[in-house]
Parts: C-alpha cells; structure tokens; sequence
C-alpha cells in the first residue's frame, strides 16, 4: 500500500494532466525544433508531468508521509455550487434573486450559520451591490430579469 | 541630474488631482480589504482589479500600485491584530508583532510597521528610478533566448520558495505553464486544449484563476478550520512608540530596507524572501536578541521594511524586463495588457509618463498608508472583528461579479468555481497555488521565446548555454535549485517554514 496519500494522488493528477495533453495536443501539428507547431511545447510538458507524476507515484510507496486528512464536504460543495447557480440564474432571474441565493447558499457552508442574521445580509448587500456594480460601474446584468417579466 | 528631472515628470503625472485621488482610494480599498482575514494581496488586486478598467491607463495603474501597498499594510496589520498574516510576506510579522499586541503594545508595533514600510518605500523608489533606466537599456540587448533563461530562473526561484514538497511545486509550475497554453496559439492560430468551447479561444483568464485559486479556495480552506478561528480582541492605546521604541527601530528598518531591496529584484522572490531573511539576521545580531519572540518591535520592524522594499523593487524586473516575478505583479502585467500596454523594456522610452507617475505613486501611495493608519485604526479592527460566517459570502458575492465584469461572461464565473474547487484540492495535498499561477501566466510567453530561440538557432537547443547572458542566468537557476538539496540550507527553508506556520 502506499504510504504517502498525498504523493500518491498528486502524481496520479499530474499524470492525467500530462497524459490527456499529450494525447489531445496528437490532433495538432507538431513541426520541429527550428519550426515549432502548436502540439510541440505542450507536448514537452507533458511528457514532463507525466514524468514528475510517476516519481511522485513511485515516492509515495517508499518514503511515508502526512495523511490528506478529512475535506470539508460542505463548504467545498455549497461554495462551488452557490457560485455555479448564481452564473446560471443571474441572467434569467437578476440580481434580486441570483444575490441573496449566492450569499444564502454559501453562508449555509458555515458552522456558525443561523437564519435572521444571514437574511439581514444577504438584503443589505443585494442592495448595496445593485448600487455599485449596476448603477456605479454599468455592469449590464438585469436587476428582475427576463424569466420573472423585469 | 537626470535622475531629478525624470522624478519631477513623475511627480507631475502622479501629482494630478484625479490621480492623487485614486491613489488614495486604492489605498484605502486596498487595506480596507487587506485587513479582512484570508485576503492577502493576490486575492486583493484581482477583486479589485475590474474597478480599475473604467480608469485611463496611468490612472488605473496608480490605482492598482496603491491597492498593492494598502493590502499589505492591512496584511500587516491583521498580523499584529490577530496573528493572521494575509500573506506569506507578512507571516513573520506575526511573531513578535501579535506578542507586542498581546502586552498592549499594539501601536507601537503597528507604528513600527508603518514607519519601517515608509521609509524602506522610499529608499526603494529611489532604487528603481536609478537603476531602471540602465537595466532597461541591458534588456533591450536580451534575445529570446535570454527571456527563456529568465523565466526560467524566474519559475525555479518561485519553486524554491514554495513551501512544501520541492517535487509538487515543480510539478505546479508544469501544470500551470500546460494551463496557460490553453487557446488559441498565436503562430498558428490552432485552438489548442479549447474542446470547441468558444469563451475558450482566448484562454482562462489570470484573474478567474487567480480568484478561483486565492479567493475562492482559500474560503474553502477556512471553513475547514472554523473553530480554530479565535479573533483575540486588543484594545488599542497610545499608538505613538516611545522614544526607546524608536532608538531600537532605525537601525533594523535600514538593515531590513538593504536586505528587502537586494532579494526583491531577484525574480520569483518578490518580498517573501526579504522578510524571513530580514527577521532572521536581527536575530542574530540585535542587542536585544533575547527578546526575539515575546514582542520584540526589531523583530517588527526589520521584516515590515524588507517586506515593503521588496514588494516595491520586484517592480524592477517587471517594468525593466516585463516579467511577472510573483502573482501580484503578474496580476499587474495582466492590467497593464488590457490597457494596452505591452510591459518591457520600451516602456521607460516611449511612455516615460506612465512610467515615472507610476514610479512615484508608489512613493505617495506609501505616504498615505502612514497618514491613513492613524486616524482609521480604530475601523480596520472593528472590519477585523466581522466574524468570518457574515464575511465569506460578501467575499464570494465581489469574486463573482468581479469576474463576471471582465468580459461579461458567465462562463468565467463557472472557471472561477472550478479553479476555487482545484486550489482546495491541491492545498489539501500539499501543493502551494503560488508557483503555478506565476507559471500560467508565463507560459505563453515561454512557449514564443522558445520557438524563437530555436528558429534563430536553426534548431540547436544548446544555444541557451552558448549565450553568456543566458548562460548565466540558467547557472543561477540551477543553483537555486542546488541550493535546496543541500542539507543545511533545506533545513533552515523547512524551519523557517514551520515558524511561520506556528
């Protein structure tokens, strides 16, 4: 078994980057060294992390290391997700509704989340930012969009 | 005097109503930000890089300098505040600066930071008005071959500094030159690793990575240690240092101001380096060394001024050379691009306006943080106190529209997600951001200095150690990257490491 998670996976995430380089950069014109193509230095760093990869790989059965440790599921996905939705809606919806849901969604993340005092914000910034980006620097973004009739 | 008359223009650009105005607002937004806990600089500039894009090109440069200097301070003083340094710059900071916090000292150390930021600022503008004419002059001399040379010097010296494994940093600066070269190649005009998106044409945009990786990830990483999180309040009282206090400053704020400028102009190091080395030579030679540790203001004000002056000469290479040497001045070859303006050697030469003002905003901006620090103390600790529940989702809510405002894409936001969601990844695994979004950016560039290196040399790669300059360069590289696998010196980069991380 390994005995270095971290080196571990690391590697095998370098050597699918370096992998999936190599093989998408074959669809491109390679040229030579004087006349280079565009599949020629992406080609070169990827052999160059797979490289790395494998000896991370290989490390990680020889020389022990320190756990990963657990990931903070909910804070990784509530955040992510919060700003996917929000890119999702903002245009459909506007401001008024794709705000508050990213700023509820995400604070949902936290341990320490309640209710009243995440809904105070989520309304004090909505406005404040409907201020600023819209009407301070023009940011063409709808503040009802078009899916509820604004 | 060549030197005066080039300040005077500087002055005179930088000294304009409008200018002065927002140098002083990204001074004051900058600490405003930089003192929220988890917003070091990077995360900082590319929140507030988009308000910068309404302004003319010096105006908006200026800006951006002044939001660099401001979210250090504010790096510097959540330090002393609270023991959270914004920033790997500003970690020393916290030994003996959060120390002196707790004996009630705070004002004298946050005194000591100010001052010792201010006149190492100066010194360093001096520094860069004398000696960036001439290496401009030397680079406009540089081929292709020594560009590649000092990016690569430039990569090596980012990984020797990453904290962590040295394999994965390296390992990082691949990837991220591989990520960089996503869309289209400008020789050819294939679009390359696009898988036919059409906002991909362009490539991912520094600034989504750079707010995915430093913004978004990095909240991830605090939600991870919520409850460690303890915001110790300290009442301030009497922020002017005694005259003790400043006896035991000035010679520390000059060794510091020497030692921060020499290692700033080094590529790759910006004011990392600077501050560790700063702090750790006051120890050995400060009279008070024994005090090292439990609120020694040396301890303060040497790592603030080699901070600061490293910060402000890793502006050299950038305006002389064109080449990002940290994130932060990546970040501002970014802002520079979409201005317009291609940063390197010819910019001295035919925009010596844009040049000089920006040259001497650094030295107002400076001003200014001392000015601002007294008055606004009492509100950047009351902004330190927000708990960090209300502030993360204000945080996100600016990343999102920020990134949506550069080109008014969704599908930046989407990028942002994902780099956000592989920076908490790779942190968990041991892998510093830092190295890779310097690569990013630099891999383009690499990739065209390359092919014209080659296309010069009919092919010969051996050309890179065939030229003396870039023979050089490529020397130092591998002595930094000897340097690290020597037992001795390993050892002090892991201790000095595990210190900051303590």
């Amino acid at each position: 078994m390994t005995r270095n998670a971290r080196d571990f996976w690391t590697g095998l995430i370098y050597i699918f980057f370096g992998s999936s380089a190599i093989i998408i950069a074959r669809d491109y014109a390679m040229g030579t060294a004087i006349k280079m193509g565009p599949a020629y230095f992406p080609t070169i760093l990827g052999g160059l992390l797979i490289l790395i990869g494998v000896i991370s790989v290989i490390r990680s059965f020889i020389v022990a290391g320190i756990p990963i440790g657990a990931f903070v599921l909910n804070g990784l996905v509530l955040v992510t997700v919060s700003v996917v939705a929000f890119g999702f809606v903002v245009r459909g919806l506007g401001l008024a509704i794709a705000l508050p849901l990213l700023i509820i969604v995400s604070a949902y993340g936290s341990t320490r989340f309640r209710w009243r005092p995440t809904l105070v914000m989520a309304a004090g910034l909505t406005v404040f930012c409907v201020f600023v980006f819209l009407k301070g620097l023009g940011i063409p973004l709808p503040i009802i969009g078009p899916w509820l009739g604004g | 005097m060549e030197l005066l008359s080039h300040l005077a223009l500087g002055l005179q650009t930088a000294a304009t109503f409008t200018n002065l105005f927002y140098c002083l607002v990204g001074v004051f937004l900058g600490t405003a930000i930089g003192v929220l806990p988890g917003l070091g600089p990077t995360a900082t500039i590319a929140m507030l890089l988009p308000v910068t894009f309404v302004l003319p090109p010096v105006t908006a440069l200026i800006m951006l300098a002044g939001i660099y200097y401001g979210s250090q301070y504010g790096g510097s003083t959540t330090s002393i505040l609270v023991n959270l340094p914004g920033e790997a710059a500003s970690v020393v900071t916290t030994l003996d600066g959060y120390q002196m916090a707790k004996q009630g000292r705070a004002g004298p150390a946050l005194a000591a930071s100010a001052i010792g930021s201010f006149f190492a600022g100066t010194v360093a503008t001096f520094l860069i008005a004398a000696f960036g004419p001439p290496l401009a002059a030397a680079a406009l001399e540089f081929g292709p071959a020594e560009f590649f040379s000092l990016m690569i010097l430039g990569l090596v010296a980012s990984v020797v500094l990453a904290q962590g494994s040295l394999l994965h940093a390296i390992g990082m600066v691949v990837l991220g030159l591989l990520l960089g070269l996503i869309g289209t190649d400008v020789n050819s005009g294939t679009q390359r690793f696009t898988f036919g998106i059409f906002e991909l044409a362009d490539g991912i945009g520094f600034v989504t990575v750079a707010m995915g990786m430093f913004g978004l990830g990095e909240i991830i990483r605090n939600l991870q240690n919520e409850e460690e999180r303890s915001v110790m309040i300290t009442k301030i009282t009497g922020l002017w240092p005694t005259k003790e206090d400043f006896k035991r400053m000035v010679a520390p704020i000059l060794r510091g101001t020497a030692i921060g400028s020499i290692l700033g102009i080094l590529p790759g190091s910006g004011s990392i380096l600077g501050s560790f080395a700063a702090y750790s030579i006051e120890k050995k030679v400060s009279k008070n060394r024994a005090q090292f540790g439990k609120g020694a203001i040396e301890g303060v004000a040497a790592p603030e001024a080699a901070n600061n002056a490293g910060a402000q000469t890793s502006f050299i290479p950038l305006l002389t050379l064109g080449i990002p040497s940290n994130p932060v001045s990546a970040l501002m070859v970014g802002a520079m691009i979409v201005h317009g303006i291609q940063p390197g050697p010819s910019v001295i030469t035919e925009q010596p306006a844009l040049f000089w003002g920006m040259i001497v905003s650094m030295w107002i901006g400076n001003l200014f943080l001392v000015i601002l620090n007294y008055p606004l103390i009492g509100m950047w600790v009351r902004m330190i106190m927000i708990p960090y529940q209300f502030l993360y989702p204000g945080i996100l809510v600016f990343c999102t529209i920020g990134v949506f405002s550069l080109k008014n894409t969704e599908f930046d936001i989407y990028f942002m997600a994902l780099f956000g969601a592989l920076g908490y990844l790779f942190s968990k695994l041991g892998c510093e951001p830092a190295p890779m979004l310097l690569a990013f950016i630099l891999g383009p560039l690499m990739e065209e200095y390359l092919r014209r290196a080659m296309l010069l040399s009919r092919g010969n790669p051996w050309v890179f150690v065939q030229r003396p300059i870039s023979a050089t360069l490529l020397g130092l590289a591998a002595l930094a990257m000897c340097s690290i696998l020597i037992p001795a010196f390993s050892k002090t980069r892991e201790e000095a490491f595990v210190e900051s991380s303590g």
